[in-house]
């Protein structure tokens, strides 16, 4: 439509790739190899949500505004994480304690 | 291929239409929600490696399925967008009739998950896990219900010719809903 080329690609032959790729999710975890599981489960499922980004969502042919809108977005969700994961995750510190070792925590 | 519609839907400075533009902008947003909330999850996941004996109760088979169900509707509402490119309105009304549908089965396989899962005692104060778990798919529930009616609403308006335009609109927000599940399904039922 209006901005877009109205050529649609082979979408039946992307869903196939889509069901393959979620076939090999299920099954790669089976092995039981941590580095084989975060490639297949994650790895994969990153590749499924650009198939369908890209060819089904139409951004492989929409304007370029909307991907600086989408990149912004997820610099965003980085913000977040890199902002909390030190408290989260590190139990130590220079001048401080985690939250952990002061207050009881709600599952105690 | 003309559509006849509102002054502001046609206008636009960027070139993208005024209701494509306003869908994306609604994503974007829709990308902090269900991102802030699985950057918490992850967060904590990978800070907690007990989580990996709760999260070894949900059914694999059941989000596997649901998956397979959600990619399956994604291919019917976008064969409906190349339905109505090519005039065919009562094959856009068929087929997204055929979105809602799937959409249906993904919630009845999703209440049937619930069901077992709260029957064994697994609830949403049950543990943070669960919590993580009950929020992030009821969030993703909530969207499918409304994509669904939304679809339903515009069903009809497509049947009688009118906006035709806002097939893609639905559609790029259920394949949203259907990504946004993509991930979902690794974090809760295959890490485990």
């Amino acid at each position: 439509m209006d901005g877009q080329t109205e050529t649609h690609p082979n979408y039946v032959k992307i869903w196939g790739i889509l069901l393959v790729l979620l076939v090999v999710s299920v099954l790669g975890p089976m092995i039981g190899i941590k580095a084989i599981t975060l490639i297949t489960a994650f790895g994969i499922g990153i590749v499924k949500a650009f198939l369908v980004a890209a060819h089904f969502m139409h951004l492989n042919i929409e304007k370029r505004l909307i991907c600086y809108l989408l990149i912004v977005v997820l610099l965003f969700l980085l913000v977040l994480f890199a902002g909390v994961a030190p408290d989260v995750m590190r139990k130590e510190g220079q001048n401080w304690r985690h939250s952990s070792e002061i207050l009881p925590s709600p599952l105690d | 291929m003309a559509f006849q519609t509102p002054q502001a839907t046609s206008r636009s400075v960027t070139g993208i239409p005024t209701g494509r533009l306003a869908i994306w902008w609604v994503l974007a947003s829709e990308i902090v929600i269900f991102g802030g909330l699985v950057t918490c999850y992850l967060l904590l996941r990978l800070h907690h490696v007990e989580w990996a004996e709760e999260a070894s109760h949900t059914s694999t088979p059941a989000g596997a399925f649901n998956t397979f169900v959600l990619l399956t509707s994604s291919l019917f509402v976008v064969l409906a967008h190349r339905a109505v490119t090519e005039g065919n309105r009562e094959k856009a009304f068929k087929f997204l009739w055929y979105t809602i549908a799937m959409g249906g089965v993904f919630l009845g396989v999703k209440a049937y998950e619930y069901t077992t899962e709260i029957v064994h005692g697994y609830t949403l104060t049950s543990s943070v896990f669960w919590s993580f778990y009950y929020t992030a798919t009821g969030l993703h529930g909530l969207h499918v219900i409304a994509g669904m009616v939304i679809m339903g609403i515009i069903s009809f308006s497509v049947r009688k010719g009118e906006n035709l335009q806002r097939v893609e609109y639905i559609g790029i927000y259920w394949h949203f809903v259907d990504v946004v599940w993509i991930f979902l399904f690794p974090l809760f039922y295959i890490a485990k």
